[in-house]
């Protein structure tokens, strides 16, 4: 049996010490191990997007990247990036829209959707459909997914245009 | 599904990545940006004894150019040719196709010298480094060496590296004021690994034609798939919008059918693909940039 490997990481702020196995993903980490339900497994090989996490900062897909190999790293899920910056807007547009049902693929949406917002704020619908076509929804149709981010978007830039900071 | 087990090293040197492929020959695997080889990990279509993680090798995430190629080290991200300047300025082709390269949260942790070394046949970057006449700068025990991307593909997942040795940087020449290029590919959905694609690189003649033609495919067979018969038709016959069409019925590469698209499917594909690629040179070609 392969070595457990020490790995020190911060996930949501808070500094983890473990062991884990090398063949863990981190999301299976995130969800099994630190009980952060946020973090959800879907297809397990980097095609539906249901497990995005952030990574340093930058989205990844939860399932192809190791635990072992997120050491001395800082994880964000949605627990610990909802509720502020671009998130509250986006998570207010998502309810107002009605851009989710079941609910499994929102957490990534919502990450991938605030990378969106934070590195391409001029976005066309078209554009944001481009860069959302990394994360699967099987309940919305992904009308009212793009509808709520482009909501987002254009009331960023109408306070921006307004004068009016962030 | 899950990974097998296997035993897990974060190299601290080259000479530590040496020492253990020396040790564990094919049971190790290199684990760069790990966006492919986990996810056949995790299908079970390869179960290595040990990954040899070479993310921790800050030599290996330059990208500057020097002298006169643009070097990209081995573990520089797809994202990061997305967004660099410096690329955009000397090898614009690649920042054109960086973004059609599977998904952001992919291109974030994604490399290079990763799909490059994998040598996906329908995979972009294998295509452009032939189309851009890239050189492949590997290392091993023995030291380094250059090796063109022409000579580096050699079948499917088949390169010229040698056991014991890596990938640590790509060599790309730096766009020239008479440089041309285009890029396009058919996906079902963005992202997705195209059905076809095809790049063309070269230069501006005197008479204001195409020539030093390449054009590369990818998606067609077991490595990236040059249209040699149309590159030499194009250095007799000039190419206009007019005659766009008929070097694109002139393509004769032999893709091979996969469980989508027949082999008969795909060569129409490529036509197509090949004819709006040479229409939109031979518009840029009449209409010369001013500026």
């Amino acid at each position: 049996m392969a070595e457990r490997q020490s790995i020190r990481l911060v996930v949501n702020g808070k500094s983890v010490t473990t062991t884990v196995e090398p063949r863990m993903h981190l999301i299976d980490f995130l969800r099994d191990e630190l009980q952060i339900k946020g973090a959800r497994v879907g297809c397990e090989h980097g095609v539906c997007g249901a497990c995005t996490v952030r990574l340093n900062g930058q989205m990844v897909r939860g399932c192809l990247v190791l635990a072992v190999g997120a050491a001395n790293c800082t994880v964000e899920t949605l627990e610990g990036a909802s509720d502020r910056g671009d998130l509250a807007a986006l998570q207010a547009a998502f309810h107002a829209r009605n851009a989710l049902q079941c609910g499994f693929c929102t957490a990534g949406m919502l990450l991938a959707a605030a990378e969106l917002i934070a590195t391409r704020p001029d976005s066309s619908r078209e554009e944001i459909r481009e860069f959302m076509s990394g994360n699967y929804c099987r309940c919305t149709g992904y009308q009212a997914i793009v509808d709520a981010i482009e909501d987002v978007l254009s009331a960023r830039s109408a306070s921006v245009a307004g004068g009016q900071k962030c | 599904m899950k990974a097998p087990e296997f035993d897990y090293v974060r190299a601290r040197s080259l000479e530590e990545v040496f020492a253990l492929l020396d040790e564990y020959g094919d049971e190790a695997r290199i684990l760069a940006g790990g966006q492919t080889l986990l996810a056949t990990m995790n299908m079970r279509l390869s179960e290595p004894q040990i990954l040899v993680d070479i993310g921790g090798l800050s030599a290996l995430k330059q990208l500057s150019v020097v002298g006169d190629v643009l070097r990209i080290g081995a573990m520089v991200t797809h994202a990061e040719i997305e967004d660099s300047t410096v690329v955009r300025e000397h090898a614009p082709l690649l920042s054109e196709v960086a973004p059609l390269v599977a998904h952001r949260a992919i291109r974030n942790l994604g490399t290079f010298g990763g799909s490059i070394a994998f040598a996906d046949p329908a995979a972009e970057w294998p295509c452009i480094l032939v189309a851009m006449k890239g050189v492949v700068i590997a290392q091993g025990v023995e030291g380094q060496r250059g090796i063109p991307a022409d000579e580096f593909f050699i079948d499917l997942y088949t390169t010229a590296l040698r056991p014991g040795e890596i990938i640590v940087a790509l060599d790309l020449p730096l766009k020239g004021p008479k440089s041309i290029y285009a890029f396009d590919e058919l996906t079902r959905r963005h992202g997705d690994y195209a059905i076809v694609g095809a790049a063309i690189t070269g230069g501006v003649s005197e008479e204001g034609f195409l020539k030093d033609a390449r054009i590369v495919f990818l998606g067609t067979g077991n490595k990236p798939d040059r249209a040699h018969a149309v590159e030499q038709q194009l250095e007799t016959t000039p190419l206009t919008r007019a005659t766009a069409a008929t070097f694109a019925r002139a393509l004769d590469i032999s893709p091979g059918g996969d469980l989508y698209n027949s082999a008969e499917t795909k060569l129409h594909l490529a036509r197509v693909t090949l004819e709006r690629l040479l229409s939109k040179l031979a518009q840029t070609l009449e209409v010369p940039e001013h500026g």
